[in-house]
């Protein structure tokens, strides 16, 4: 179910996210642009010196749609705070889900807030991240 | 490797000053899939009142990398071998929307070094504070950085 932020409730869940498969494409443009260079994303040779089959997607690449989650539920000056933990590696070709639900409402600093639980699945069931985010409520 | 020295607690990572660049936050947008037009196109983000395009919740992570093994000089000056890193958590506590056309300030820091299974997993804590030219606050960064130690006992 989804809601109009004035009818949030425990329990509301936010619009799924649903991504295409990870493409190595996506891994060389996410590097540059994001600023995370770590060869063991971009180069196979670094990756298999580490003993993988296989470069991986950047652990960041998933939180950012996360945040893509997030921003088409609220404007971004409502993002109060946002925690990941990755749990598990994303392979090239994965295609992520992200969701989220709201699992807390409380009154801080005089303002209304949701507490969120959100995730990141990949189609074959792996969860990949999990985390939490606050929002401001209207 | 052997295990990172609990004395590095405390150490601040030297500071970086970066402009917020229009074309980077697109190249982003464009990275992530990001569909949203007040992310890339200046006249929905001022429709939406932003002053400009807004630097969105996880952009803060890579505003002061991007130099290649420069980025990780810090972790080879604690003995670690890069390829055994691993990302473990990362939070942010957001004070402010930035903007492309802002200058910010990260000063990151070590807050913390702690070992599980033997020393087998070594973790790293780094907070960054993220600020503007005149202090107010943007946002907090903390990033968890787990180094894997095949050779550790267990």
């Amino acid at each position: 179910m989804t809601a109009a932020l004035t009818e949030v409730e425990v329990g509301t869940e936010l619009p799924p996210l649903e991504l295409a498969p990870i493409t190595r494409t996506t891994l060389a443009l996410f590097g540059p642009a994001s600023g995370d260079l770590n060869p063991i994303h971009l180069d196979i040779d670094v990756a298999r010196s580490a003993g993988l089959d296989d470069v991986f997607a950047h652990g960041m690449l998933s939180m950012a749609y996360l945040g893509r989650l997030l921003t088409n539920w609220v404007p971004q000056d409502r993002i109060r705070t946002f925690a990941v933990r990755f749990a598990a590696i994303t392979p090239v070709h994965a295609r992520p889900t992200c969701t989220g639900r709201v699992v807390s409402l409380d009154q801080v600093d005089g303002e209304r807030r949701a507490g969120l639980e959100l995730s990141v699945t990949l189609a074959d069931g792996t969860t990949t991240l999990l985390g939490t985010a606050t929002v401001a409520l209207p | 490797m052997g295990a990172i020295d609990p004395a590095v607690i405390g150490t601040e990572l030297p500071a970086r000053t970066v402009d917020v660049e229009r074309g980077r936050l697109r190249s982003f947008a464009s990275a992530i899939g990001e569909t949203d037009p007040v992310y890339s196109d200046v006249a929905a983000a001022q429709a939406a009142g932003h002053a400009d395009l807004p630097v969105p919740p996880t952009f803060f992570f890579g505003l002061g990398l991007g130099r290649g093994a420069a980025d990780f000089a810090w972790l080879e000056d604690l003995g670690v071998d890069l390829r055994h890193v691993l990302h473990g958590e990362q939070s942010f506590t957001y004070h402010a929307v930035a903007h492309a056309g802002d200058t910010l300030t990260l000063a990151p820091k070590v807050t913390d070094v702690f070992a599980k299974r033997g020393g087998a997993l070594q973790f790293l804590v780094r907070e960054t504070a993220v600020r503007r030219a005149d202090g107010s606050p943007v946002a907090d960064l903390k990033e968890t950085i787990v180094v894997r130690d095949p050779g550790a006992g267990r």
